[in-house]
Protein backbone atom coordinates (compact mmCIF):
# COMPACT_ATOMS: atom_id res chain seq x y z
CA UNK A 1 0.00 0.00 0.00
CA UNK A 2 1.42 3.46 -1.11
CA UNK A 3 -0.31 5.33 1.22
CA UNK A 4 -0.17 8.48 3.41
CA UNK A 5 -0.62 7.17 7.11
CA UNK A 6 0.62 7.01 10.07
CA UNK A 7 -1.61 4.65 12.44
CA UNK A 8 -4.14 3.81 9.93
CA UNK A 9 -6.49 3.53 13.43
CA UNK A 10 -6.23 7.40 13.59
CA UNK A 11 -6.69 8.16 9.65
CA UNK A 12 -10.48 9.35 10.20
CA UNK A 13 -9.25 12.15 13.53
CA UNK A 14 -6.40 13.10 11.20
CA UNK A 15 -8.93 13.61 8.38
CA UNK A 16 -11.46 15.74 10.44
CA UNK A 17 -8.38 17.80 11.94
CA UNK A 18 -6.96 18.32 8.27
CA UNK A 19 -10.22 19.48 7.37
CA UNK A 20 -10.84 21.64 10.17
CA UNK A 21 -7.41 22.92 9.95
CA UNK A 22 -7.58 23.44 6.14
CA UNK A 23 -11.18 25.48 6.39
CA UNK A 24 -11.10 27.43 9.69
CA UNK A 25 -13.30 30.21 7.45
CA UNK A 26 -15.97 27.83 7.14
CA UNK A 27 -16.21 24.93 9.72
CA UNK A 28 -15.10 23.93 12.76
CA UNK A 29 -15.19 20.34 14.61
CA UNK A 30 -17.87 20.45 17.63
CA UNK A 31 -16.82 20.93 20.98
CA UNK A 32 -18.67 18.21 21.93
CA UNK A 33 -17.91 15.59 20.05
CA UNK A 34 -14.75 15.08 17.64
CA UNK A 35 -16.58 13.22 15.29
CA UNK A 36 -19.34 16.26 14.48
CA UNK A 37 -18.16 18.86 11.68
CA UNK A 38 -20.29 21.96 11.98
CA UNK A 39 -20.15 25.03 9.98
CA UNK A 40 -19.40 27.87 11.13
CA UNK A 41 -23.29 29.25 10.76
CA UNK A 42 -24.73 26.43 12.50
CA UNK A 43 -27.62 27.00 14.49
CA UNK A 44 -29.03 29.94 13.40
CA UNK A 45 -31.62 31.17 15.24
CA UNK A 46 -35.23 30.78 13.29
CA UNK A 47 -33.75 28.74 10.57
CA UNK A 48 -34.26 25.17 9.89
CA UNK A 49 -30.89 23.25 10.31
CA UNK A 50 -29.37 20.79 7.96
CA UNK A 51 -27.50 17.70 9.03
CA UNK A 52 -25.96 14.89 7.29
CA UNK A 53 -23.54 11.81 7.62
CA UNK A 54 -21.89 8.58 6.83
CA UNK A 55 -18.78 6.93 6.33
CA UNK A 56 -15.45 8.57 5.81
CA UNK A 57 -13.56 8.08 2.96
CA UNK A 58 -15.59 9.57 0.70
CA UNK A 59 -13.98 13.00 0.69
CA UNK A 60 -15.12 15.90 0.47
CA UNK A 61 -18.30 14.37 1.16
CA UNK A 62 -19.22 14.30 3.48
CA UNK A 63 -18.08 16.86 5.93
CA UNK A 64 -16.54 18.96 2.47
CA UNK A 65 -20.48 20.30 2.19
CA UNK A 66 -20.44 22.15 5.43
CA UNK A 67 -20.03 25.77 5.37
CA UNK A 68 -22.19 29.05 4.68
CA UNK A 69 -25.52 28.08 2.74
CA UNK A 70 -24.50 24.71 3.00
CA UNK A 71 -25.04 21.72 5.90
CA UNK A 72 -24.88 23.04 8.77
CA UNK A 73 -23.68 19.69 11.10
CA UNK A 74 -22.23 16.39 9.74
CA UNK A 75 -21.78 13.39 11.50
CA UNK A 76 -18.25 11.56 10.64
CA UNK A 77 -18.55 8.00 10.71
CA UNK A 78 -15.46 5.19 10.52
CA UNK A 79 -14.45 4.36 7.26
CA UNK A 80 -17.26 3.45 5.08
CA UNK A 81 -19.16 3.02 8.07
CA UNK A 82 -22.20 4.58 9.54
CA UNK A 83 -21.71 7.29 12.21
CA UNK A 84 -22.99 6.16 15.37
CA UNK A 85 -26.56 6.90 17.13
CA UNK A 86 -24.56 9.22 19.51
CA UNK A 87 -23.34 11.27 16.88
CA UNK A 88 -26.38 11.90 14.81
CA UNK A 89 -28.07 13.02 17.61
CA UNK A 90 -25.26 15.38 18.66
CA UNK A 91 -25.66 16.90 15.04
CA UNK A 92 -28.96 17.43 15.32
CA UNK A 93 -28.29 19.17 18.59
CA UNK A 94 -26.02 21.82 16.97
CA UNK A 95 -27.81 22.01 13.95
CA UNK A 96 -31.15 23.22 15.74
CA UNK A 97 -31.95 26.83 15.92
CA UNK A 98 -35.28 26.21 17.23
CA UNK A 99 -37.05 25.62 13.80
CA UNK A 100 -36.36 22.05 12.80
CA UNK A 101 -33.37 19.79 11.49
CA UNK A 102 -33.59 18.16 8.09
CA UNK A 103 -31.31 15.29 8.45
CA UNK A 104 -30.37 14.50 4.67
CA UNK A 105 -28.90 10.71 4.26
CA UNK A 106 -27.92 7.62 2.14
CA UNK A 107 -29.90 5.10 1.61
CA UNK A 108 -27.86 2.17 3.42
CA UNK A 109 -29.18 -0.14 6.31
CA UNK A 110 -26.37 1.42 9.24
CA UNK A 111 -27.36 5.30 8.03
CA UNK A 112 -31.15 4.07 8.42
CA UNK A 113 -30.56 2.45 11.48
CA UNK A 114 -28.67 5.21 13.48
CA UNK A 115 -30.38 8.31 12.21
CA UNK A 116 -34.20 6.24 13.05
CA UNK A 117 -32.32 5.82 17.05
CA UNK A 118 -30.82 9.78 16.61
CA UNK A 119 -34.45 10.59 15.55
CA UNK A 120 -35.77 9.24 18.54
CA UNK A 121 -33.45 10.45 21.41
CA UNK A 122 -33.99 14.15 19.44
CA UNK A 123 -37.66 13.42 20.07
CA UNK A 124 -37.55 13.19 23.73
CA UNK A 125 -35.61 16.95 23.45
CA UNK A 126 -38.74 17.99 21.01
CA UNK A 127 -36.53 19.25 18.48
CA UNK A 128 -38.49 18.06 15.54
CA UNK A 129 -36.88 16.29 13.04
CA UNK A 130 -37.52 15.08 9.63
CA UNK A 131 -36.15 12.92 6.64
CA UNK A 132 -34.59 12.44 3.16
CA UNK A 133 -33.01 9.39 1.97
CA UNK A 134 -31.51 9.48 -1.44
CA UNK A 135 -31.73 6.77 -3.59
CA UNK A 136 -30.47 8.15 -6.62
CA UNK A 137 -28.04 5.33 -7.65
CA UNK A 138 -30.01 3.43 -10.49
CA UNK A 139 -27.77 0.26 -10.66
CA UNK A 140 -28.41 -1.13 -7.33
CA UNK A 141 -32.02 -1.26 -7.53
CA UNK A 142 -34.76 -1.51 -10.72
CA UNK A 143 -36.76 1.45 -10.62
CA UNK A 144 -40.16 -0.06 -9.29
CA UNK A 145 -38.01 -1.06 -6.47
CA UNK A 146 -36.56 2.74 -6.26
CA UNK A 147 -36.86 2.28 -2.06
CA UNK A 148 -34.35 -0.01 -2.58
CA UNK A 149 -31.77 2.32 -4.72
CA UNK A 150 -28.81 3.32 -2.62
CA UNK A 151 -28.02 6.92 -2.18
CA UNK A 152 -24.58 8.26 -4.12
CA UNK A 153 -23.75 11.63 -5.56
CA UNK A 154 -26.85 12.73 -6.59
CA UNK A 155 -26.85 13.36 -2.44
CA UNK A 156 -24.63 16.51 -3.13
CA UNK A 157 -27.80 17.64 -5.33
CA UNK A 158 -30.42 16.87 -1.99
CA UNK A 159 -28.30 19.05 -0.09
CA UNK A 160 -27.47 21.97 -1.93
CA UNK A 161 -30.96 22.30 -2.50
CA UNK A 162 -32.21 21.36 0.90
CA UNK A 163 -29.69 23.87 2.59
CA UNK A 164 -30.46 26.45 -0.13
CA UNK A 165 -34.60 26.53 0.87
CA UNK A 166 -33.28 26.59 4.77
CA UNK A 167 -31.35 29.44 3.84
CA UNK A 168 -34.06 31.38 2.18
CA UNK A 169 -36.17 30.52 5.35
CA UNK A 170 -38.66 27.76 4.31
CA UNK A 171 -40.01 26.04 7.24
CA UNK A 172 -39.20 22.21 7.51
CA UNK A 173 -41.63 20.84 5.56
CA UNK A 174 -40.28 23.46 2.61
CA UNK A 175 -37.01 22.26 3.06
CA UNK A 176 -37.69 18.57 3.08
CA UNK A 177 -40.31 19.18 -0.10
CA UNK A 178 -37.35 20.77 -1.72
CA UNK A 179 -34.81 18.15 -0.98
CA UNK A 180 -36.57 15.75 -1.88
CA UNK A 181 -37.74 16.79 -4.82
CA UNK A 182 -33.92 16.94 -5.60
CA UNK A 183 -33.29 13.74 -5.29
CA UNK A 184 -36.14 12.42 -6.76
CA UNK A 185 -35.24 14.39 -9.83
CA UNK A 186 -31.85 12.98 -9.45
CA UNK A 187 -30.01 9.89 -11.20
CA UNK A 188 -26.91 8.40 -11.17
CA UNK A 189 -24.72 5.28 -12.18
CA UNK A 190 -20.93 4.35 -11.02
CA UNK A 191 -18.30 3.04 -13.20
CA UNK A 192 -15.45 1.14 -11.34
CA UNK A 193 -12.18 0.52 -13.48
CA UNK A 194 -9.83 -0.70 -9.81
CA UNK A 195 -10.81 -1.39 -6.09
CA UNK A 196 -10.18 0.34 -2.98
CA UNK A 197 -7.91 -0.31 -0.19
CA UNK A 198 -9.16 0.39 3.35
CA UNK A 199 -6.31 1.47 5.28
CA UNK A 200 -6.86 -0.64 8.43
CA UNK A 201 -7.59 -3.61 6.36
CA UNK A 202 -4.41 -3.11 3.98
CA UNK A 203 -5.65 -5.03 0.72
CA UNK A 204 -8.31 -4.40 -1.52
CA UNK A 205 -12.01 -5.53 -0.30
CA UNK A 206 -13.05 -6.46 -3.59
CA UNK A 207 -11.61 -7.20 -7.30
CA UNK A 208 -11.70 -5.82 -10.72
CA UNK A 209 -9.52 -7.82 -13.47
CA UNK A 210 -7.09 -5.57 -14.95
CA UNK A 211 -8.31 -4.62 -18.39
CA UNK A 212 -12.18 -5.08 -17.02
CA UNK A 213 -14.86 -2.29 -15.91
CA UNK A 214 -17.84 -2.98 -12.92
CA UNK A 215 -20.52 -0.89 -14.51
CA UNK A 216 -23.01 0.32 -12.06
CA UNK A 217 -20.44 0.10 -8.88
CA UNK A 218 -21.68 1.64 -5.80
CA UNK A 219 -19.87 3.92 -3.42
CA UNK A 220 -17.81 0.69 -1.30
CA UNK A 221 -17.60 -1.48 -4.11
CA UNK A 222 -20.89 -2.79 -4.13
CA UNK A 223 -21.30 -5.05 -7.58
CA UNK A 224 -22.50 -3.24 -10.27
CA UNK A 225 -25.00 -4.77 -13.41
CA UNK A 226 -21.93 -5.97 -15.45
CA UNK A 227 -18.57 -6.57 -15.78
CA UNK A 228 -16.97 -6.44 -19.31
CA UNK A 229 -13.82 -5.54 -21.05
CA UNK A 230 -13.31 -1.71 -20.37
CA UNK A 231 -13.77 -0.22 -23.77
CA UNK A 232 -12.76 3.44 -25.05
CA UNK A 233 -13.29 6.29 -22.97
CA UNK A 234 -16.28 7.95 -25.29
CA UNK A 235 -17.74 4.46 -24.99
CA UNK A 236 -17.64 4.30 -21.33
CA UNK A 237 -19.50 7.81 -21.34
CA UNK A 238 -22.17 6.93 -23.74
CA UNK A 239 -22.85 3.64 -21.50
CA UNK A 240 -23.02 6.11 -18.45
CA UNK A 241 -25.71 8.36 -19.88
CA UNK A 242 -27.99 5.86 -21.48
CA UNK A 243 -28.13 3.68 -18.21
CA UNK A 244 -29.21 7.15 -16.49
CA UNK A 245 -31.26 8.75 -19.29
CA UNK A 246 -33.14 5.31 -19.72
CA UNK A 247 -33.93 5.31 -15.82
CA UNK A 248 -35.04 8.89 -16.25
CA UNK A 249 -37.24 9.64 -18.93
CA UNK A 250 -37.06 13.55 -19.44
CA UNK A 251 -38.79 15.49 -22.27
CA UNK A 252 -37.03 17.08 -25.09
CA UNK A 253 -36.07 20.81 -24.04
CA UNK A 254 -35.62 19.88 -20.07
CA UNK A 255 -32.75 21.54 -18.76
CA UNK A 256 -30.21 19.58 -16.14
CA UNK A 257 -27.67 20.05 -13.71
CA UNK A 258 -24.37 16.95 -14.53
CA UNK A 259 -22.40 16.25 -12.12
CA UNK A 260 -19.13 14.06 -12.80
CA UNK A 261 -17.55 12.77 -9.80
CA UNK A 262 -14.00 10.58 -10.11
CA UNK A 263 -13.68 8.05 -7.33
CA UNK A 264 -10.40 9.02 -5.41
CA UNK A 265 -7.58 7.67 -7.79
CA UNK A 266 -8.84 8.44 -11.34
CA UNK A 267 -6.96 11.68 -12.87
CA UNK A 268 -9.25 14.55 -13.55
CA UNK A 269 -8.55 15.00 -16.57
CA UNK A 270 -9.89 11.59 -17.45
CA UNK A 271 -13.42 13.07 -16.10
CA UNK A 272 -13.21 15.98 -18.41
CA UNK A 273 -12.42 13.45 -21.08
CA UNK A 274 -15.80 11.27 -20.09
CA UNK A 275 -17.65 14.83 -19.67
CA UNK A 276 -16.96 16.05 -23.33
CA UNK A 277 -18.48 12.94 -24.30
CA UNK A 278 -21.31 12.61 -22.21
CA UNK A 279 -22.32 16.34 -22.67
CA UNK A 280 -22.27 15.76 -26.22
CA UNK A 281 -24.78 12.62 -25.85
CA UNK A 282 -27.13 14.73 -23.34
CA UNK A 283 -27.61 17.71 -25.48
CA UNK A 284 -27.78 14.78 -28.54
CA UNK A 285 -30.72 13.80 -26.56
CA UNK A 286 -32.49 17.29 -26.80
CA UNK A 287 -31.70 17.96 -22.93
CA UNK A 288 -29.81 21.27 -22.23
CA UNK A 289 -26.97 21.30 -19.78
CA UNK A 290 -27.54 24.45 -17.47
CA UNK A 291 -24.90 23.64 -15.00
CA UNK A 292 -22.13 21.55 -15.35
CA UNK A 293 -19.96 20.45 -12.36
CA UNK A 294 -16.70 18.31 -12.68
CA UNK A 295 -14.09 17.01 -10.24
CA UNK A 296 -13.58 14.79 -7.18
CA UNK A 297 -16.94 15.58 -5.38
CA UNK A 298 -17.88 12.04 -3.80
CA UNK A 299 -15.09 9.22 -3.28
CA UNK A 300 -14.67 5.95 -2.95
CA UNK A 301 -10.92 5.66 -1.13
CA UNK A 302 -8.02 4.86 -3.69
CA UNK A 303 -11.04 3.21 -6.32
CA UNK A 304 -10.59 3.95 -10.08
CA UNK A 305 -13.82 4.98 -11.06
CA UNK A 306 -16.51 8.04 -11.92
CA UNK A 307 -19.44 8.43 -11.23
CA UNK A 308 -22.68 10.28 -13.15
CA UNK A 309 -25.32 12.09 -12.03
CA UNK A 310 -27.97 14.05 -14.06
CA UNK A 311 -30.50 16.35 -12.00
CA UNK A 312 -33.58 17.27 -13.93
CA UNK A 313 -34.19 20.97 -13.39
CA UNK A 314 -37.10 23.15 -12.66
CA UNK A 315 -37.04 26.95 -11.66
CA UNK A 316 -37.42 26.36 -8.40
CA UNK A 317 -34.97 23.93 -8.22
CA UNK A 318 -32.12 26.37 -10.84
CA UNK A 319 -32.98 29.20 -7.85
CA UNK A 320 -31.70 26.77 -5.10
CA UNK A 321 -28.72 25.52 -7.07
CA UNK A 322 -28.16 28.91 -7.63
CA UNK A 323 -28.31 30.87 -4.45
CA UNK A 324 -25.02 31.80 -3.29
CA UNK A 325 -23.30 29.48 -1.07
CA UNK A 326 -20.03 28.28 0.51
CA UNK A 327 -18.18 25.15 1.47
CA UNK A 328 -15.00 23.47 1.06
CA UNK A 329 -16.03 20.63 -1.33
CA UNK A 330 -17.81 23.40 -4.60
CA UNK B 1 -28.20 -25.54 40.90
CA UNK B 2 -30.84 -24.13 38.21
CA UNK B 3 -29.63 -20.01 39.00
CA UNK B 4 -26.62 -18.22 39.11
CA UNK B 5 -26.22 -14.77 40.52
CA UNK B 6 -26.66 -11.65 38.99
CA UNK B 7 -24.35 -9.91 40.92
CA UNK B 8 -21.01 -10.97 40.09
CA UNK B 9 -22.12 -12.50 36.21
CA UNK B 10 -20.28 -9.58 34.47
CA UNK B 11 -17.18 -11.59 33.80
CA UNK B 12 -19.43 -13.10 31.55
CA UNK B 13 -18.99 -10.40 29.17
CA UNK B 14 -15.63 -10.46 29.92
CA UNK B 15 -15.14 -13.73 28.79
CA UNK B 16 -17.24 -12.84 25.63
CA UNK B 17 -15.25 -10.01 24.51
CA UNK B 18 -11.98 -12.02 24.72
CA UNK B 19 -13.16 -14.69 22.34
CA UNK B 20 -14.76 -11.98 20.02
CA UNK B 21 -11.04 -10.19 20.46
CA UNK B 22 -9.47 -13.66 19.87
CA UNK B 23 -11.64 -13.84 16.78
CA UNK B 24 -10.89 -10.70 15.05
CA UNK B 25 -8.96 -11.54 12.35
CA UNK B 26 -11.26 -14.32 11.23
CA UNK B 27 -14.47 -12.44 11.28
CA UNK B 28 -12.78 -9.57 9.15
CA UNK B 29 -11.38 -12.29 7.08
CA UNK B 30 -15.23 -13.81 6.72
CA UNK B 31 -16.63 -10.10 6.58
CA UNK B 32 -13.99 -9.22 3.66
CA UNK B 33 -15.37 -11.73 1.72
CA UNK B 34 -18.82 -9.79 0.96
CA UNK B 35 -18.63 -6.95 2.88
CA UNK B 36 -15.80 -4.41 3.45
CA UNK B 37 -13.53 -6.45 6.30
CA UNK B 38 -14.61 -4.78 9.47
CA UNK B 39 -16.69 -6.74 11.49
CA UNK B 40 -13.65 -8.15 13.35
CA UNK B 41 -12.41 -4.72 13.84
CA UNK B 42 -14.90 -3.13 14.81
CA UNK B 43 -16.35 -5.84 17.24
CA UNK B 44 -13.45 -5.95 18.39
CA UNK B 45 -13.11 -2.52 19.42
CA UNK B 46 -16.60 -2.08 21.06
CA UNK B 47 -16.37 -5.49 23.01
CA UNK B 48 -13.05 -4.86 24.13
CA UNK B 49 -13.19 -1.18 24.86
CA UNK B 50 -16.63 -2.03 27.07
CA UNK B 51 -14.79 -5.24 28.64
CA UNK B 52 -12.16 -2.36 29.99
CA UNK B 53 -14.94 -0.66 31.51
CA UNK B 54 -17.02 -3.32 33.36
CA UNK B 55 -16.30 -4.26 36.83
CA UNK B 56 -15.77 -8.02 37.73
CA UNK B 57 -18.40 -7.52 40.55
CA UNK B 58 -20.71 -5.89 38.27
CA UNK B 59 -24.59 -7.29 37.63
CA UNK B 60 -24.73 -8.99 34.51
CA UNK B 61 -27.75 -6.14 33.57
CA UNK B 62 -24.86 -3.83 34.60
CA UNK B 63 -21.87 -4.77 31.96
CA UNK B 64 -25.14 -5.43 29.13
CA UNK B 65 -25.71 -1.63 29.37
CA UNK B 66 -22.01 -0.66 29.03
CA UNK B 67 -21.84 -2.92 26.74
CA UNK B 68 -24.73 -1.45 24.47
CA UNK B 69 -23.69 2.30 25.72
CA UNK B 70 -19.90 1.54 24.39
CA UNK B 71 -21.35 -0.19 20.80
CA UNK B 72 -24.37 2.25 20.25
CA UNK B 73 -22.03 5.81 20.96
CA UNK B 74 -18.93 4.69 19.52
CA UNK B 75 -18.84 2.16 17.09
CA UNK B 76 -21.55 3.13 14.56
CA UNK B 77 -22.07 0.91 11.20
CA UNK B 78 -24.98 -1.89 11.20
CA UNK B 79 -23.45 -3.33 13.93
CA UNK B 80 -23.60 -0.84 16.94
CA UNK B 81 -27.02 -0.31 16.82
CA UNK B 82 -28.10 -4.10 16.66
CA UNK B 83 -25.85 -5.48 18.80
CA UNK B 84 -26.23 -2.13 20.80
CA UNK B 85 -30.04 -2.35 20.92
CA UNK B 86 -29.97 -6.49 21.63
CA UNK B 87 -28.10 -5.98 24.41
CA UNK B 88 -29.63 -2.86 25.76
CA UNK B 89 -33.26 -4.46 25.62
CA UNK B 90 -31.66 -7.82 27.56
CA UNK B 91 -30.46 -5.52 29.81
CA UNK B 92 -33.77 -3.88 30.52
CA UNK B 93 -35.19 -7.49 30.55
CA UNK B 94 -32.83 -9.18 33.38
CA UNK B 95 -32.95 -5.95 35.34
CA UNK B 96 -32.57 -6.00 39.21
CA UNK B 97 -33.51 -9.64 39.49
CA UNK B 98 -30.98 -11.27 41.81
CA UNK B 99 -30.88 -14.67 40.15
CA UNK B 100 -30.75 -15.46 36.46
CA UNK B 101 -32.62 -18.40 36.47
CA UNK B 102 -33.98 -20.58 32.66
CA UNK B 103 -36.97 -18.46 32.75
CA UNK B 104 -35.25 -15.37 33.26
CA UNK B 105 -32.85 -16.04 30.92
CA UNK B 106 -34.56 -16.88 28.32
CA UNK B 107 -36.87 -13.87 28.22
CA UNK B 108 -33.85 -11.80 28.21
CA UNK B 109 -32.41 -13.36 25.08
CA UNK B 110 -36.12 -12.82 23.52
CA UNK B 111 -36.29 -9.56 24.33
CA UNK B 112 -32.69 -9.41 22.94
CA UNK B 113 -34.03 -10.82 19.40
CA UNK B 114 -37.09 -8.65 19.72
CA UNK B 115 -34.47 -5.08 19.99
CA UNK B 116 -33.00 -6.39 16.62
CA UNK B 117 -35.77 -7.05 14.70
CA UNK B 118 -37.44 -3.52 16.28
CA UNK B 119 -33.90 -1.64 14.61
CA UNK B 120 -33.04 -3.88 12.14
CA UNK B 121 -35.04 -4.85 8.53
CA UNK B 122 -34.37 -8.36 7.92
CA UNK B 123 -36.04 -11.31 8.80
CA UNK B 124 -34.30 -15.34 8.86
CA UNK B 125 -32.93 -16.18 5.98
CA UNK B 126 -31.69 -12.68 5.15
CA UNK B 127 -28.07 -14.22 5.93
CA UNK B 128 -27.63 -12.10 9.11
CA UNK B 129 -27.03 -12.46 12.69
CA UNK B 130 -30.69 -13.32 12.97
CA UNK B 131 -29.97 -16.69 11.46
CA UNK B 132 -28.05 -18.04 13.91
CA UNK B 133 -30.05 -16.17 17.00
CA UNK B 134 -33.41 -17.36 15.80
CA UNK B 135 -32.92 -21.22 15.67
CA UNK B 136 -31.03 -20.74 18.92
CA UNK B 137 -33.51 -18.81 21.11
CA UNK B 138 -36.23 -21.81 19.68
CA UNK B 139 -34.07 -24.39 20.32
CA UNK B 140 -33.45 -22.92 24.15
CA UNK B 141 -36.72 -22.87 24.93
CA UNK B 142 -38.03 -26.19 23.28
CA UNK B 143 -35.11 -27.92 25.39
CA UNK B 144 -36.48 -26.49 28.17
CA UNK B 145 -39.97 -27.14 27.92
CA UNK B 146 -38.71 -31.01 27.14
CA UNK B 147 -36.13 -31.56 29.82
CA UNK B 148 -36.58 -28.46 32.32
CA UNK B 149 -33.35 -28.06 32.42
CA UNK B 150 -31.09 -24.99 32.61
CA UNK B 151 -27.90 -26.44 31.46
CA UNK B 152 -29.35 -29.07 28.73
CA UNK B 153 -31.14 -25.95 27.05
CA UNK B 154 -28.06 -23.82 26.94
CA UNK B 155 -26.22 -26.15 25.26
CA UNK B 156 -29.06 -26.79 23.03
CA UNK B 157 -28.91 -23.11 22.22
CA UNK B 158 -25.20 -23.19 21.47
CA UNK B 159 -25.20 -25.80 19.39
CA UNK B 160 -28.60 -24.43 17.30
CA UNK B 161 -26.59 -21.32 16.69
CA UNK B 162 -23.77 -22.87 15.19
CA UNK B 163 -25.82 -24.94 13.29
CA UNK B 164 -27.72 -21.91 12.03
CA UNK B 165 -24.29 -19.80 11.38
CA UNK B 166 -23.14 -23.18 9.08
CA UNK B 167 -26.33 -22.93 7.50
CA UNK B 168 -25.45 -19.04 6.26
CA UNK B 169 -22.92 -20.11 3.94
CA UNK B 170 -25.46 -21.32 1.48
CA UNK B 171 -27.33 -18.36 1.95
CA UNK B 172 -28.24 -15.39 -0.22
CA UNK B 173 -27.72 -12.24 1.43
CA UNK B 174 -30.90 -9.80 1.17
CA UNK B 175 -29.91 -7.07 3.36
CA UNK B 176 -27.04 -4.50 3.72
CA UNK B 177 -24.28 -4.30 1.50
CA UNK B 178 -23.79 -8.07 0.33
CA UNK B 179 -27.12 -7.77 -0.71
CA UNK B 180 -25.68 -6.41 -3.56
CA UNK B 181 -23.80 -9.59 -4.16
CA UNK B 182 -27.01 -11.48 -5.28
CA UNK B 183 -25.66 -15.14 -6.08
CA UNK B 184 -22.72 -13.88 -5.27
CA UNK B 185 -22.84 -13.99 -1.62
CA UNK B 186 -23.74 -17.45 -1.42
CA UNK B 187 -20.87 -19.83 0.18
CA UNK B 188 -19.57 -17.39 2.65
CA UNK B 189 -20.31 -17.53 6.27
CA UNK B 190 -22.31 -14.23 7.17
CA UNK B 191 -20.21 -12.23 9.56
CA UNK B 192 -22.80 -11.55 11.62
CA UNK B 193 -24.15 -14.89 12.43
CA UNK B 194 -20.43 -15.70 12.73
CA UNK B 195 -20.57 -13.38 16.40
CA UNK B 196 -23.40 -14.05 17.22
CA UNK B 197 -22.91 -17.42 17.18
CA UNK B 198 -19.88 -16.42 19.17
CA UNK B 199 -21.75 -14.74 21.81
CA UNK B 200 -24.28 -17.53 22.40
CA UNK B 201 -21.44 -20.01 22.81
CA UNK B 202 -20.23 -17.89 25.52
CA UNK B 203 -23.49 -17.01 27.56
CA UNK B 204 -24.04 -21.19 27.16
CA UNK B 205 -20.92 -22.34 28.11
CA UNK B 206 -20.12 -19.35 31.08
CA UNK B 207 -23.05 -20.08 32.60
CA UNK B 208 -22.90 -23.66 32.01
CA UNK B 209 -19.56 -23.70 34.13
CA UNK B 210 -20.86 -21.42 37.17
CA UNK B 211 -24.06 -23.63 37.50
CA UNK B 212 -21.67 -26.50 38.61
CA UNK B 213 -19.94 -24.44 40.44
CA UNK B 214 -23.21 -22.75 42.16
Amino acid sequence: MQRFLNNPDDVVDETVAGFAAAHSDMLHVSADNPRVVLSNWAGTAGRVGVVTGGGSGHEPAFLGYAGRNMLDAVAVGEIFSSPTAKTFHDAIRAADGGAGVAVLYGNYAGDNMNVKMARKMAAKEDIAVETVVANDDVCSAPLSEREKRRGVAGEIFMWKVGCAAAAEGADLAGVIAAAQKAIDQSRSVGVGLAPCTLPQVGHPNFQIEPGKMEVGIGHHGEPGVRVEALPSANDVADDMVRLVLDDHDLPAGTEVAVLVSGLGATPINELYILYARMAQQIEARGLRIWKPYVGNFFTSLDMVGATLTVLALDDELKRLLALDATCPAM
Amino acid sequence: MQAIANEGAATLIHEIAAVIVENKAWLSEIDGKIGDGDHGINMAKGFGRASERIDAGDTLSSAMQTLSDVLMSEIGGSMGPLYGMMFQDMADSLGAAPQIDAAAFGAMMRAGLDGVLDIGAAKPGDKTLLDALVPALDAYDATLTETGDFASALAAMRDAAQAGRDRTENMIARVGRSSRLGERSRGVLDAGASSCALILEGFANGIAVRLKSA
